[in-house]
C-alpha cells in the first residue's frame, strides 16, 4: 500500500470518528468547518486546472451551479419516491444522499466536457473570459429553468451534508488531484502548463491533457455544488455568478497555483478571514471609515490579489518545501 | 417595419455605447496585448464622475440646470459634464496603468490578467463603499422628450445626442490616432515596440497616452448611457464591459474600425433579441456571440491573420 493512499484511510477513519460529535460542536463552528471543507474541495479541484495545467478557468462556479442544482433536484423529485419504495431508513437517506452527489459531480464533469472541449482551443485572456461567459450562460439558463425555481431559488427540505460527507469529499478531492499529478498524466499537466509548443512537439495530446484536467476539476467542482446546496437548504442562481468564481480563484493564487498544501491552508485562511475582518469592523477604537472599509472583504481580496500579483506572483504558502526539507534534515 | 426601425434605433444607440468602450479595449491590447479587464469599471466611474460632477457645473453655470426646454447654457453644462469627467477618468486611466500595470510589463500574461481582474474588483468594490451600494439616479443634464414628426417612431433626444456625440469622438479619434503625433507613435507601438523605442519614442508616455485614451472614451460612454437609463451603482460596469470586450473581439481586437463596427453589430443584435426572443436572454448573447466568434474566426471580423511564432 502507498503512502497517499494510507493518509488518505487514515484521514477518513479520524473524519469518521470526528463526525459521531458533530451534535456537539456550536453551530458557529460548524458552519465555518462545513465551509472550509467546501472552499478546501473547490479550491482544490480548481488548482488542477488553473494551477497544474495552467489555465485560467473564471467559470469554476458555473460548474458548481451544475452540480448543485442536479443534486438538490435529485433529492427533492427522485429520492423521496426511491426512498419510499425501498422502505426508507436512514442508511438509505445517506447512501441516496451520497448517490445525489456523485450525480451532481457527473453532471458538472458532462458540463465541463461540453465547454472545455470547444474553449480549451484558447489560450490565457480569451480562456479566462469564455469559462467566463459560460459560467454565466449556466446562471442565465438555470435562472430560466422553471422546473428548479427560476430566479425565485430552490428549496432543499433536507440539510444532509455533514462533517463526514464534507470531509470525504475534501479528502478525496486531495487524494485524487495529488495522485493524478503525480502520474503520468500529471507529468502531462505539467507540460502542457510550462511549455505548450514543446510538449505538442513531444507528441503529448494537449488537448486532451487539458479538457481531463477540465472535467476532473468540474467532477470536484460539482461535489461541492451539491455539498454546499444539502448545507445551505437554498440555492439561487445569483449565488454562483462570477463574484464567487473570483472567490475560488483568490484562494488558489494566494495558495499558490499548482501548490496543492499551499492552496488547502489557503481555503482554511480564507473562509475564517472573513469572520475575522466581521469581528474587527466591530471594533469600536477603529475609525468609521476603515470599519466601513473592512466590512467589505472585497476590497481586501482584491488588494490582496494585485499585491499578490506584484510582489509574490508564485502565492504566499510556496516554499514550504523549503521548510519541510530544512525539517527532515533536522530529523535524520 | 416601424417595430423593427425603432428596434433598430434603440440598437444603435446601445451599440455607440459598446463601442466606445470597446475601442479603450482594443487600443490597450494594440500598444501592450493584454486585456485590461477593469476598463469596463472605469466606465462606471466616469457615470459617477459626472454624478458628483454635475453639481459644480451647475453651480458656474446656474442656468443649465434648468432642463425643460433646449437652451445653450444646459447644452453647455452637459457638455461640460463630459468633458470634466472624461479628464477625471483619463486621470484614473493613466494612474491604474502607472501603479499597477508597468511594474508587471515584463511578467507572464497570466499575472498581468489577475492583476487586471484584482484592479477590477478593487474599483467596484471601493465604489460600493465610496458611493454606497445602492443604485443612484443620474441628474437630468439634458431635457429629455422625443423627437416630433417621426410617425409612429418614438426617437428620444438623447438617443440622437448619444449617436452625435459617438460620431464626433469617433471622428476626434481618428483625427487623434491617424494624423497626430502622439497618434503616429502609438501606431509604431502596436505594429513593434522594441523598434519604436529604437525610433525615439518614449514607450511608457505613449502608453499612459493610450490608456487616458481610452478612459476617457469610457467615460464619455458612461455618461451618455446615464443620460438615456439613469439610474447608476458600482457594480454597473461588469456586463457593459464585458460585451464591449466582445464587441472588440467580434471586430478583431486590436483593429479601431472593428471595436466600432463590433460594438454595433453587438448592439442591434442584443437589442433584436430582447424585442423578438426573450428578454431573459439578454446577458447571454453576448457570450454565445463571443463563443461562436472565437471558433470560428478568433481573428475577428477586420482582424488580421497572425501566425503564432515559436
Amino acid at each position: 500500500m502507498n503512502r497517499p493512499k494510507t493518509w488518505l484511510l487514515v484521514f477518513v477513519a479520524l473524519i469518521w470518528a470526528a463526525s459521531w460529535f458533530q451534535g456537539a460542536i456550536n453551530p458557529y463552528y460548524f458552519d465555518i468547518l462545513i465551509t472550509i471543507g467546501i472552499n478546501i474541495v473547490l479550491g482544490v479541484s480548481l488548482n488542477l486546472v488553473n494551477g497544474y495545467t495552467g489555465q485560467f478557468s473564471l467559470g469554476h462556479a458555473g460548474f458548481m451551479a451544475v452540480g448543485a442544482y442536479v443534486s438538490a433536484a435529485m433529492t427533492i423529485f427522485l429520492c423521496p419516491r426511491w426512498l419510499a419504495a425501498c422502505g426508507g431508513g436512514s442508511t438509505a437517506e445517506s447512501a441516496l444522499f451520497l448517490g445525489a452527489l456523485v450525480a451532481g459531480g457527473f453532471g458538472a464533469a458532462l458540463a465541463g466536457l461540453a465547454v472545455g472541449v470547444p474553449s480549451l482551443r484558447l489560450k490565457g485572456d480569451y480562456l479566462a473570459i469564455v469559462t467566463l461567459g459560460f459560467g454565466e450562460i449556466i446562471r442565465v439558463m438555470v435562472q430560466n429553468t422553471e422546473a428548479v425555481g427560476g430566479s425565485r431559488g430552490l428549496s432543499i427540505p433536507a440539510r444532509e451534508t455533514g462533517l463526514f460527507t464534507t470531509y470525504l469529499a475534501a479528502a478525496l478531492a486531495v487524494y485524487v488531484v495529488v495522485s493524478l499529478v503525480h502520474s503520468t498524466y500529471g507529468r502531462g499537466f505539467l507540460m502542457v502548463r510550462d511549455d505548450e509548443v514543446a510538449a505538442e512537439a513531444m507528441g503529448i495530446n494537449t488537448t486532451k491533457y487539458k479538457v481531463m484536467a477540465f472535467v476532473v476539476g468540474a467532477f470536484f467542482a460539482g461535489i461541492a455544488g451539491g455539498l454546499y446546496a444539502h448545507f445551505k437548504q437554498f440555492i439561487h442562481p445569483e449565488g454562483f455568478g462570477f463574484l464567487r468564481s473570483v472567490d475560488i480563484v483568490v484562494i488558489v493564487i494566494l495558495g499558490g497555483m499548482g501548490n496543492t498544501p499551499g492552496v488547502i491552508l489557503a481555503a482554511i485562511l480564507l473562509t475564517i478571514l472573513p469572520e475575522g475582518l466581521r469581528a474587527l469592523a466591530a471594533l469600536e477604537a477603529l475609525p468609521v471609515w476603515l470599519r466601513g472599509m473592512i466590512q467589505n472583504r472585497m476590497i481586501l481580496y482584491s488588494l490582496l490579489l494585485i499585491g499578490l500579483m506584484l510582489t509574490r506572483p508564485q502565492g504566499l504558502f510556496s516554499g514550504g518545501g523549503k521548510w519541510l526539507r530544512w525539517w527532515k534534515r533536522r530529523q535524520a | 417595419m416601424t417595430e423593427f426601425l425603432q428596434q433598430l434605433i434603440n440598437g444603435l444607440s446601445l451599440g455607440s455605447i459598446y463601442a466606445l468602450i470597446a475601442l479603450g479595449y482594443t487600443m490597450v491590447y494594440g500598444v501592450l496585448k493584454f486585456i485590461n479587464f477593469a476598463h469596463g469599471d472605469v466606465y462606471m466611474v466616469g457615470a459617477f464622475a459626472g454624478y458628483y460632477l454635475a453639481p459644480w457645473v451647475w453651480k458656474v453655470i446656474p442656468a443649465g440646470q434648468d432642463t425643460t426646454r433646449f437652451s445653450w447654457s444646459s447644452s453647455a453644462g452637459a457638455f461640460a459634464v463630459l468633458l470634466l469627467s472624461m479628464a477625471v477618468c483619463a486621470v484614473l486611466g493613466i494612474l491604474i496603468e502607472k501603479l499597477v500595470y508597468r511594474p508587471l510589463r515584463k511578467r507572464p500574461r497570466l499575472t498581468v490578467l489577475i492583476t487586471a481582474i484584482g484592479v477590477s474588483i478593487f474599483l467596484e468594490n471601493f465604489g460600493q463603499y465610496l458611493f454606497g451600494a445602492d443604485p443612484k439616479s443620474f441628474p437630468e443634464i439634458l431635457p429629455d422628450r422625443a423627437i416630433e414628426g417621426l410617425g409612429d417612431l418614438t426617437v428620444m433626444v438623447n438617443q440622437s445626442v448619444v449617436l452625435v456625440v459617438t460620431l464626433i469622438l469617433l471622428v476626434a479619434l481618428h483625427f487623434i490616432v491617424m494624423r497626430t503625433k502622439m497618434g503616429t507613435a502609438m501606431r509604431a507601438l502596436a505594429y513593434n515596440p522594441a523598434a519604436a523605442s529604437l525610433m525615439g519614442i518614449n514607450n511608457d508616455v505613449i502608453i499612459s497616452f493610450t490608456f487616458g485614451l481610452g478612459s476617457a472614451l469610457a467615460a464619455a460612454a458612461g455618461i451618455l448611457n446615464a443620460i438615456n437609463y439613469p439610474s447608476i451603482d458600482p457594480l454597473m460596469g461588469i456586463l457593459p464591459g464585458i460585451k464591449a470586450f466582445v464587441a472588440a473581439v467580434l471586430g478583431g481586437i486590436g483593429n479601431l474600425q472593428g471595436a466600432v463596427l463590433g460594438g454595433i453589430l453587438l448592439g442591434v443584435l442584443e437589442t433584436l433579441v430582447v424585442g423578438y426572443v426573450s428578454p431573459m436572454y439578454r446577458d447571454a448573447i453576448a457570450f454565445a456571440v463571443l463563443i461562436a466568434i472565437l471558433l470560428f474566426k478568433p481573428n475577428g471580423l477586420l482582424g488580421r491573420v497572425e501566425s503564432e511564432k515559436v
